[in-house]
This record gives C-alpha cells, sequence and structure tokens, in this order.
C-alpha cells in the first residue's frame, strides 16, 4: 500500500475544516471545528487532531500535497507552506464531484457567503455568489438562534416541529430580524418562528443567487448550514426537488482542495511538512504601508520570530520583505 | 502657496488615463502665464472617502469619486471645475456638484460641457474665453480635435495592451512602455508630432515579442462589457482587467471615449437591429451596448463575459435579465460585478479566480469532447 496521502484545510469566518485524504480521494482523517476569530489557532489545533486521528489508526503518512481554500487560505497557505491556495468555488465543485460525477446543481450555505454552482456533464458552467451583503448565510442563522436562546445545533429540528411557519421578511438580515422581533412579540410560537427563518434563508437564497439560473437534479446541498434539517426541508418544498444532503458535506471544501493538490503535485515530490506545527510560534502583524493615500493594511507573518511573509498591498511597494539578515 | 501666482487653477475628474488628452487640450487652449492646471490627486482610498462622505448615499458611485476628486483639486488650490455630462444620471452631476462643493464652503467657477443633455460648442467655447480672453474658436476647435486624436490613439494602443498583455514573453514590457507613451501624449504640440510619437511607440509595442500563436489559443478570452465609469477607470473597479490578465487571461472592452464617443452613435441603430431578438428600443446609457457586445461576443467564440457597473446604475440593473437569457440562449457564462464604496480585493479575487478556473475546465472538456467525437468517427 502506498503511503501518500494529501491534506486540505479549508478555512472559513466561521468554521475551520481539515481532511486528510489517501491516493483514492478515501478521507483518513477529518476534523471541523469553530474558527473563533483566530484562523492561525484554529489551523493548529485542526492539523494536531488530523495528527492525533492518524496516530490512532497506526497509519504513518507522508504529506505529498498540502491545499488550503476559505477565506484565510493565503494566510494559512503561507503558513503551512501549501503547494496549492485555490479558491472555494472551485474546491467545493471538485469535491462534491469526486463523489457524486452526476451532480448538476451545487447549493452552498456558509458562515458568510452563499453560492450556487451549476454544473453540466461535470463541469461547472456557472455559478453565482452573493455580492455586497451577507443576509441568508450562517451568520444571519446563528445570530437569531442566539437571540431566541436555542442551540445553533437544535434549530433544525425545532423547526421540523412547526406546522405553520412565520413569514419572515427576507430581504435583509437587519430588517429580517427586526419583523423578527415583532412577531415573537405579538404571540407567534416559538418553533414557527425558528422553521420561518429557515424558510426566508432558503427564500433569501434562491432570490439573490438563483435568478436565471435552472436548478436541475440532482441537487447536493452543503456548507455548514446544510447540517440544518430544517433549512433542508425548506429548501425541498421551495424547488420541489429532492435535495441530497452528504455525511461530509461540511467537509467538501477541505476535500476538494486536497483533490487538487495531489493533482498539481505531478512530479510526486514529497512535501516538507511538519505535523507538530502546534509548536512553531506564528505571530501576525497589521501596519499600514504608508507609500501613498491608499494605506492598503499589510499584515506581516513571523515565524519564531522571523519574518517570513507580507500580504495585503495592492502593489509591490507594501509587499517587499526587506531583508534586515 | 505658489499656485496663488496663478489667476485660474482649472482641474477636472479622473477617468482612466484620459486626464492625457483633457490636461493636453486645457494647456492648449489656456494662457500659460495666467493658468494653472491641476492633474487630480491620482485616486485613492481617501478619494473615495472625501467623494463618499459629502454626496448622497445612494447616488451611483462615479459621483462619488467625481465629488472625492473635486475635494482633493480644490484642496490644492483649484478654482475652477470642468465637468461633462451624460444619458443617465450623469446628466445632472454637474448642476449637483456645484451645489454640493459650494455648500461645503469652496469657492470656484463651475465648468460644464454638456448642458441639458446638449453640447453647444460654441457656449463651452465662450466659458473658456473667459478664462483666456485671446483664445479664438477655431483654435479652441482645433485643439479639442488634436486632444480627441490623442485620446483616438491612447485607445488604441491601449486595446491593444489589453488584448495581448497576457501573451508577453517577458513580462513587465507591455508596462513600461504604456507609461512612458502616457508621458509623451501629455505634452504634444502639433499633429505631426502626434502622428511621429504615436508610430514609434505603436512600432515598440507591436515589436514586443509574443508567445506562439498555438500558444495564445490556448489562453482564455474574456470580454468586459457594462458602465462606462466603471469600465475606463480601473480604481473604480479594483484593477479588474489587471487582476484577469495576471491569471492568464486576455480581455476586450468596447467601452472607450472614442467609442462612446464617434462609433456608439454611429452604430446605435445597427446595435439594436442586431440584437432585436432581445430588445427594441434603447435601455439608455450603456445598457443597449452591453446587450448588443453580449452577443457579439458570444458569436465571437469568447470564453466567458464578465458584467460590471456601480451601485446604483439603472441602465445596467436593466440589461441583466436580458444578459441572463443571452447567455442561456448562447451557452456562454457571464458574471456579474457591481462595485462600490467596499474596497476589499479578497472578494473580488475569489470571483475572478473561480471564474477563470471555471472558463479553463470548460475549455479543456470542450477539447476532450473534440477529439472524443474525432475518434469516433474514425472508429
Amino acid at each position: 500500500m502506498d503511503s501518500k496521502c494529501y491534506i486540505g484545510i479549508d478555512i472559513g469566518s466561521i468554521s475551520t475544516k481539515g481532511v486528510v485524504i489517501d491516493s483514492n480521494n478515501n478521507i483518513i482523517a477529518s476534523k471541523y471545528l469553530w474558527t473563533e476569530g483566530s484562523p492561525i489557532n484554529a489551523t493548529k489545533n485542526v492539523v494536531s487532531s488530523l495528527k492525533e486521528q492518524l496516530d490512532n489508526k497506526n497509519i504513518c503518512k507522508d504529506v505529498y500535497g498540502i491545499g488550503t481554500t476559505g477565506s484565510a487560505r493565503n494566510l494559512i497557505g503561507t503558513i503551512l507552506n501549501a503547494n496549492l491556495v485555490k479558491n472555494e468555488i472551485t474546491a467545493h465543485a471538485i469535491g462534491t464531484l469526486s463523489r457524486y460525477p452526476d451532480t448538476k446543481t451545487i447549493l452552498e450555505i456558509g458562515g458568510q457567503d452563499s453560492k450556487l454552482i451549476i454544473i453540466r456533464n461535470g463541469v461547472v458552467v456557472d455559478y453565482a455568489m452573493n455580492t455586497l451583503c451577507a443576509a441568508g448565510t450562517g451568520a444571519f442563522l446563528s445570530s437569531q438562534a442566539k437571540r431566541l436562546g436555542i442551540e445553533i445545533e437544535q434549530l433544525g429540528k425545532i423547526a421540523l416541529s412547526s406546522k405553520n411557519p412565520t413569514k419572515i421578511a427576507a430581504r435583509c438580515t437587519v430588517f429580517a430580524e427586526s419583523d423578527l422581533v415583532h412577531k415573537a412579540q405579538i404571540g407567534h410560537s416559538k418553533e414557527d418562528i425558528v422553521a420561518g427563518i429557515c424558510k426566508a434563508v432558503v427564500n433569501n437564497y434562491l432570490n439573490n443567487l438563483a435568478k436565471g439560473k435552472s436548478i436541475e437534479d440532482k441537487v447536493i446541498f452543503q456548507g455548514g448550514v446544510s447540517k440544518n434539517v430544517g433549512v433542508v426541508e425548506a429548501f425541498k418544498k421551495a424547488l420541489n426537488k429532492e435535495v441530497y444532503v452528504d455525511k461530509d458535506s461540511h467537509l467538501m471544501g477541505a476535500l476538494g482542495v486536497a483533490i487538487l493538490s495531489k493533482n498539481i503535485n505531478k512530479n510526486g515530490n514529497k512535501l516538507n511538512f511538519d505535523f507538530n506545527i502546534k509548536d512553531i510560534d506564528f505571530k501576525t502583524i497589521g501596519t499600514e504601508c504608508k507609500g501613498c493615500p491608499n494605506n492598503c493594511e499589510i499584515v506581516n507573518i513571523y515565524k519564531d520570530g522571523k519574518l517570513i511573509d507580507k500580504m495585503g498591498g495592492r502593489c509591490d511597494k507594501g509587499n517587499q520583505i526587506t531583508k534586515i539578515s | 502657496m505658489q499656485n496663488k501666482k496663478y489667476k485660474y487653477r482649472v482641474s477636472f475628474p479622473h477617468i482612466g488615463n484620459y486626464y492625457v488628452p483633457i490636461y493636453n487640450w486645457f494647456s492648449n487652449i489656456l494662457d500659460k502665464n495666467t493658468t494653472k492646471i491641476i492633474i487630480p490627486k491620482k485616486m485613492s482610498k481617501q478619494t473615495l472617502e472625501f467623494g463618499s462622505n459629502n454626496s448622497p448615499d445612494f447616488i451611483c458611485l462615479p459621483f462619488k469619486y467625481n465629488v472625492g476628486n473635486f475635494i482633493e483639486s480644490l484642496n490644492q488650490g483649484a478654482n475652477v471645475l470642468v465637468q461633462a455630462g451624460g444619458g443617465c444620471k450623469y446628466g445632472y452631476y454637474a448642476e449637483l456638484q456645484e451645489q454640493i462643493l459650494k455648500d461645503m464652503g469652496y469657492d470656484f467657477k463651475y465648468i460644464t460641457l454638456v448642458e441639458k443633455g446638449k453640447i453647444k460648442p460654441f457656449k463651452i467655447y465662450k466659458k473658456f474665453k473667459e478664462l483666456n480672453p485671446n483664445l479664438t474658436f477655431f483654435k479652441f476647435i482645433y485643439r479639442f480635435c488634436v486632444a480627441a486624436l490623442i485620446a483616438y490613439f491612447l485607445d488604441k494602443f491601449e486595446d491593444y495592451i489589453r488584448l495581448n498583455i497576457s501573451y508577453e514573453e517577458k513580462i513587465g514590457k507591455f508596462e513600461v512602455i504604456h507609461k512612458i507613451f502616457l508621458l509623451k501624449l501629455r505634452n504634444i504640440k502639433s499633429i505631426s508630432q502626434l502622428f511621429k510619437v504615436k508610430n514609434k511607440y505603436m512600432k515598440k509595442l507591436k515589436n514586443i515579442k509574443l508567445i506562439s500563436k498555438e500558444d495564445r489559443n490556448e489562453k482564455i478570452k474574456i470580454g468586459i462589457i457594462g458602465e462606462l465609469f466603471t469600465s475606463m477607470e480601473q480604481f473604480s473597479s479594483n484593477n479588474i482587467e489587471k487582476k484577469l490578465n495576471k491569471l492568464g487571461a486576455a480581455t476586450k472592452r468596447y467601452t472607450t471615449v472614442t467609442y462612446l464617443l464617434v462609433k456608439k452613435p454611429l452604430e446605435m441603430k445597427r446595435l439594436i437591429k442586431k440584437s432585436k431578438k432581445y430588445i427594441e428600443y434603447e435601455l439608455g446609457a450603456d445598457g443597449t451596448t452591453s446587450v448588443a457586445h453580449a452577443i457579439e461576443l458570444a458569436d465571437n467564440g469568447y470564453d466567458g463575459i464578465i458584467h460590471i457597473k456601480p451601485f446604483g446604475c439603472t441602465p445596467e440593473e436593466n440589461a441583466i435579465p436580458i444578459l441572463q437569457k443571452i447567455s442561456k440562449d448562447k451557452n456562454i457564462p457571464i458574471m456579474y460585478l457591481t462595485f462600490d464604496t467596499q474596497n476589499s480585493d479578497t472578494a473580488l479575487d475569489t470571483r475572478l479566480e473561480a471564474f477563470y478556473d471555471m472558463l479553463v475546465m470548460n475549455k479543456e472538456k470542450k477539447k476532450v469532447d473534440v477529439l472524443d467525437n474525432k475518434e469516433a468517427l474514425d472508429g
């Protein structure tokens, strides 16, 4: 058996996902945890958990590919010395296609963005991503759950128990929230309101992203919100179609980027990767480049006190690493 | 301030590299001894901040950039501002901006080139004659023609760059020549000199080594359509063209000043006729051309189209449902981007990269399909 393995890390705004796959795209270890505003720490925890899982299964693997995706992909890509940094849309499509080659539509709702990916004959032909506004995403669900005093994990189950979902204006998160308060104050039950929120998320998604796009079978729903059965049911009703949710639906981005990192490493060189990343001290310091009135925010990344990268500048002026030596 | 020694300090808003012909025009019709031309500061976050702090919240984005440019110029001592106008909200930019800036306490003279939707050369001439009493009508028009020619050659030059910059053998050569060309154009004195400079640099540009034709055909070609300001002023659309070029795509854009002033009025009827399956009347501003060009790009084998507009642009908003239909009929992906005062590059990078990846995968798939068909026929 060959001992090659590939790591995919998906660092989202809310949660961080990591997988280790073998050469046949099977997931041999995976981890999902909250980013909690610190992508570096979250990644460290994910990597050490992946290592633990591999150690427990007593498989010693050599890393041949590391891919990062998600909104912190560039930062983490630098830190992990990844051989591939890819946007989450491509990663999600590749991940899903590896399991469902006959997919035609991917619905994806994450913490702060939502995407609709249209696939025909195994190739992405169109996609839409929410612009300008985060209404109808996981962030909305979690803030509303908190307001209602419900654990986010329970939201879906509670929604299913409602027979008569409350109508909630879905266009804008701020308006939806005031509508929700209003509905609660005039006496709608909690279950109905929760079901209404799930419906609102779906309506918002379809109104924003699915305009002018044809949603065809087979429809796969993924991203963190796909774990919410209430939203899944609402999608089924709104689309009048079967909506599939994979058991690893939250890991598809990480899986996809791991597969891509495998494909890109054609000459098969082993990567120099240390699972004990937890012991390495990473520090980021934000500065403002004063080179011009743009005042770009530059992020300096230090590894054990040594500057390894700068990013965030619009031109090369701020991104250059001045050698102190 | 040294500026004070000039009686008139003239400034205008930025749009792309057109400050070059505008500067050339003004500097040749105004008196050097009494007038200084202030090229507005390079667009920056600060420009936008000044602009959005002092504009109505829901006005379209170009308005805010214009106001920002004006404020920065006024702070540098400008006391004469020049503004144009157009067929949408652009038509009342001038009046509103004058009022806003006056309310802010600035003292200046305001010149609008377009009044109530019409350009009246003699009236504009009179306004400039006030600044330079020695100006003759002939000189005024002649110098305008020179400036227009400069804009024309500049457009040609930049068109070639957009289409070929991702084919360069050695990256960076185009940019250097582009910068020198802009500097030379600024101080053109006569038409013959203009032709000399243009020929010299056009030749230099075309001599830059490109990759082979086969390699070029492998590259992705993306057409950019949409509203004029975000198309031409790259800062307002976060340098979308450069970003696409960097990813490896060649870009094509119709909207240039030459196109808007000369070609568009002439071919309007033809465009509507050509796209009569989708539109019957003009959509206003650049809406019609967006639709017609989407059809043309699809028919010319482009891999994808990106439609850009500033937040609040009504004509382009109207064009979107029609574009969605074209996208479906012609089987060409169209991505819609809206630009606002939000200024982060990350969101745009993600979308462009994904769009580009998608086009690459589509192209590869098509190639495989063609091969399969061939094999099936051969076998």
